[in-house]
């Protein structure tokens, strides 16, 4: 594995990137799904985020990487160890240390048993000690699950995990273990339609949704090749030469999470976005919730103050196009039904 | 447009790139024989010796590809023993795909990922491990007819070669000496590609109507190692040509534009001599797009525009993991649903807490048996192993028959479409599958194979065209065979048959008469399968015929004289029970 290819570097597919800062700056946006070609960088995309991602400060030995500023979203273990031992004594500091922010493969035939974690095999044989085995879940804990193929994916797996995603916590009640422990993840799903799709049910629970093309133009192509060529020639190099454009990416999502609070939502934009899920028909207010955080985030990302129209516009798209209730087989229709309403939109 | 010994020659240097590096990975079509035995021997005698060559059979076990507990040691040991699997014991050497087309699609989807990232990673069995696997890889594709490789795997695949047309009379000798292989794998590090090259190729692949990046980006790489391989450090133009040969022209979707006909994408056959001779006119001082794009264009092979025209049918296979499905007796997915006294079998997914249930009791008897003393290690026999049991919903697969033909009334086609794309819909949602067979004209054709794509198959309807005579026992004959074919994959197939019964076109091109009683013996013959058939009658008004023919094949039979999309739709959904 080694060196990923920089995120900075990759050529067009400018919505799945943006899409992907969104849910970086904002994790409960609410996962990121990504449907399109072959051969498309789909992958390339997500593996980079891996490595723009700044560090993150976690307690050191604890298995989910808990934030030790941060008491509520703490395992039970965290959350004993920073009480006070008695009465008017302080609890003693939690030590952390800096880790990467996770991306985690979910390999296509992972089991569920290594999905949520299991009854910890060694122990069990060895010492005939029942204990808990952390899975993946607790891995990915604040950072990503990177799911390739999501639509060859188990269905009972995809359940589990954007349940797990949505709750923020994995309940395990298996192999006589009885254990919940926080996992607060972004899950980010890749797939080609052409090999099978989505369920529907399980699209909308993906909070942004992008349609990736290759690019069909010379220019972009070549480019891409270029890149990617003398990438594999040269990672280290390569990466050395991106180190500068990653580096103020990196800037940009930090400085987005810290002022991400203090962008105004204006009531006309909320108005506006309500109105947006009523013409196209979107079921339920996920829509809406998701298209403000998705516009907050844009906006934090632009150093804007407040959202505005063009926030609302850029993420629309991305925020919306799951969510229409279609027919199934009109495949052609989401994101032109998108951008029509939101021509009517703004248009008046 | 390439002869014989053209092929073999490009097929010579790709072994020998082969032998070079990993990277260049080689699909080979070819049926089992001489030809193709020459080739591998080639390829055996070039790589280093140092090299590991393993062979990948397509029914390999996911444990034994990827990895995961031995079983036996880990009780042995009394604490988990991993076993390496083929794909981490390849790494650095070749990996030879036997029987490539009907490779499993999670084997394949496995295969892909390692070819993406060089390295495995297994979360299984209460194991989590990444290894390296960088490794060459071969797939050998022996398909007759349309079975193929899956097209994610081909995609990743550098070099295609089809040796099906060349005859042992063909076959010369090796140009590469493995004096030849050591030296251009230490010059490949060295090798320079200029930028005018990558562009040459990216131009060439979009000439050629491919649409993926890999594969100007495999063929850049190719052009790399045939550099080295020539001996030299900077690319140039006959190793671009190479690489366009050998990487871009197989891969072809469409002939590139001539100057004086722009939109040619789709031009029937006499394109294929007017390209020709283009080339041949052609001298050779055009831009270097041109000169690489004629040379993969040389390459293309001459029967390009019929294997597009099959280019459906193609995927037929690729997608259907095979033909030689069988039912699962022992599913390893699904739903958990209990636990049983198993064997130590490969893919029994072991049930461990059960397992040490069972052996608990008996521990102090067998300690004493085994004189193991107070060591605490927990004695298991091969009683007490535990296997999990899994059920999982036998899928469905619906397979449409419709009559697109000028008898059942034209007018009536967009209300069947209708029809059909509203129970596409419906089995979209309970993730059934979805067949389509329409027959007009002189036979019948499977517009789409089992899928759950519905990209795909709102395409192939969409493309349905109408008119015609009405082979109504081909239509059936097909559908009785997909539905068998279906059967023994384990999945429960139904016929929903959408038609007037009016046959006028039999098997062997007779007429009215002898198509109506060859419709009636095909429909006997569907009835003896057992197979739930729909028959829905199109015709505006229902006659015996159509009623008739369903009593034959035991089907339900609906008539919808007047029926609009929807109704048609909620009656069959009725009929079939469902």
């Amino acid at each position: 594995m080694g060196i990923a290819f920089p995120f900075s570097a990759i050529v067009g597919q400018d919505e799945m990137k943006l899409a992907l800062m969104i849910a970086a700056v904002d994790p409960k946006v609410g996962g990121v799904l990504a449907f399109g070609d072959r051969g498309a960088g789909k992958s390339t995309a997500v593996r980079a985020l891996a490595a723009l991602l700044p560090p993150m400060s976690a307690v050191v030995g604890c298995p989910y990487q808990c934030d030790p500023a941060d008491a509520a979203a703490q395992c039970a273990e965290c959350r004993t160890r920073s009480k006070p031992a008695g009465k008017g004594k302080k609890p003693a500091p939690l030590k952390a240390h800096q880790v990467p922010v996770p991306v985690i493969d979910l390999p296509l035939g992972a089991t569920e048993d290594r999905v949520v974690g299991a009854l910890d095999l060694e122990r069990a044989l060895a010492h005939g000690e029942k204990s808990f085995e952390p899975g993946l879940l607790a891995r990915a804990n604040r950072g990503f699950l990177y799911i390739d193929e999501v639509n060859l994916l188990e269905d009972h797996l995809v359940d589990l995990l954007l349940d797990v995603a949505a709750s923020g916590e994995n309940v395990v009640e298996r192999d006589g273990l009885s254990i919940r422990h926080p996992a607060r993840l972004v899950l980010v799903g890749t797939g080609n339609p052409e090999e099978g799709e989505l369920r529907p049910q399980l699209l909308d629970r993906f909070g942004l949704s992008v349609e990736v093309k290759t690019p069909s133009d010379l220019p972009t192509r070549i480019e891409v090749v270029k890149r990617r060529d003398a990438f594999e020639t040269d990672p280290a190099a390569f990466v050395a030469h991106w180190e500068k454009d990653e580096a103020k990416q990196r800037k940009r999502i930090l400085a987005a999470r810290e002022h991400i609070g203090s962008v105004k939502v204006a009531d006309r934009e909320l108005e506006n976005a309500a109105r947006l899920c009523m013409a196209l028909g979107t079921d339920g207010l996920r829509g809406e919730l998701t298209l403000m955080r998705a516009a907050r985030a844009a906006a934090a990302l632009d150093g804007a103050k407040a959202v505005d129209d063009g926030h609302l516009k850029t993420v629309a798209p991305m925020a919306l196009r799951h969510r229409l209730r279609r027919n199934p087989l009109d495949d052609s229709g989401s994101s032109v039904r998108v951008e029509r309403a939101l021509n009517e939109l703004f248009a008046t | 447009m390439s002869e014989p010994a053209a092929i073999w020659g490009d097929a010579l240097i790709a072994a020998a790139l082969a032998a070079i590096d990993p990277a260049a990975s080689v699909l080979l079509r070819a049926a089992a024989g001489p030809v193709r035995e020459q080739w591998l021997d080639l390829l055996r005698d070039l790589t280093p010796p140092s090299t590991a060559i393993r062979k990948l059979p397509p029914s390999i076990s996911e444990d034994r590809l990827l990895g995961g507990l031995d079983l036996a040691a880990t009780l042995q040991a009394g604490r988990p023993v991993l076993q390496r699997g083929l794909l981490a014991e390849a790494d650095g050497g070749v990996l030879i795909a036997v029987m490539a087309e009907r490779t499993a699609p999670s084997t394949t989807a496995h295969l892909c990922a390692a070819l993406d990232t060089g390295a495995i990673s297994i979360e299984r069995d209460g194991l989590s491990l990444r290894a390296p696997a960088r490794f060459g890889l071969i797939a050998l594709d022996e398909g007759i007819g349309d079975e193929r490789v899956s097209p994610a795997l081909a995609d990743r695949l550098a070099c295609h070669l089809d040796l099906s047309t060349v005859a042992r009379a063909d076959l010369g000798e090796s140009l590469f000496k493995s004096s030849d292989i050591a030296a251009a794998h230490a010059l490949l590090p060295r090798v320079r590609l200029p930028d005018e090259a990558i562009e040459a190729l990216t131009t060439t692949s979009l000439a050629l109507g491919i649409d993926s990046l890999r594969a100007p980006l495999l063929a850049c790489r190719i052009a790399r190692i045939a550099t080295a391989l020539d001996g030299a450090i900077d690319v140039v133009e006959a190793h671009i040509a190479c690489a366009a040969r050998l990487v871009l022209a197989p891969r072809a979707t469409r002939l590139p534009a001539t100057e004086d006909d722009a939109e040619t994408s789709e031009a029937p056959e006499p394109e294929t001599d007017s390209a020709e001779n283009e080339q041949d006119d052609r001298s050779h001082d055009g831009p270097l797009e041109d000169r690489v794009l004629e040379a993969a264009q040389a390459a293309i092979p001459a029967d390009l525009l019929k294997r597009l025209q099959d280019e459906r049918a193609m995927r037929t296979r690729a997608s259907s993991a095979g033909r030689q499905g069988h039912a699962q007796k022992a599913p390893k997915r699904g739903r958990p649903i209990g636990a049983r006294r198993g064997e130590w079998r490969a893919g029994a997914r072991l049930n461990v807490l059960e397992t040490l249930r069972t052996a608990a009791p008996w521990q102090p008897l067998r300690r004493r048996a085994q004189r193991a003393g107070k060591s605490g290690r927990l004695i298991v026999h091969k009683d007490d192993i535990r296997i999990t049991r899994f059920k999982q919903r036998s899928g469905t697969t619906t397979i449409f028959v419709v009559d697109a033909s000028g008898s059942s009334a034209l007018q009536r086609l967009a209300e069947v479409k209708g029809a059909v794309e509203l129970l596409l819909a419906e089995c979209y949602i309970r993730r059934d599958e979805v067949a389509l067979i329409a027959f007009r004209g002189k036979d019948a054709e499977l517009l789409l194979p089992p899928t759950r794509s519905l990209t795909r198959a709102k395409r192939s309807l969409a493309g349905l065209p109408g008119g015609g005579g009405t082979p109504l026992s081909a239509a059936i004959f097909a559908a009785t065979e997909l539905a068998l074919a279906v059967k023994a994959k384990g999945q429960a197939p139904t016929i929903v048959l959408m038609t007037d019964g009016r046959a006028n076109v039999a098997r062997d091109g007779g007429g009215r008469s002898e198509a109506e009683a060859e419709a009636l013996v095909a429909a006997k013959q569907l009835a003896l399968t057992g197979i739930p058939v729909v028959l829905v009658d199109s015709s505006p008004r229902p006659q015996d015929k159509a009623a008739q023919l369903a009593g034959a094949m035991h089907a339900r039979y609906v008539a919808l004289p007047h029926a609009d999309a929807t109704r048609l739709s909620q009656a069959v959904m009725a009929q079939a029970g469902r």
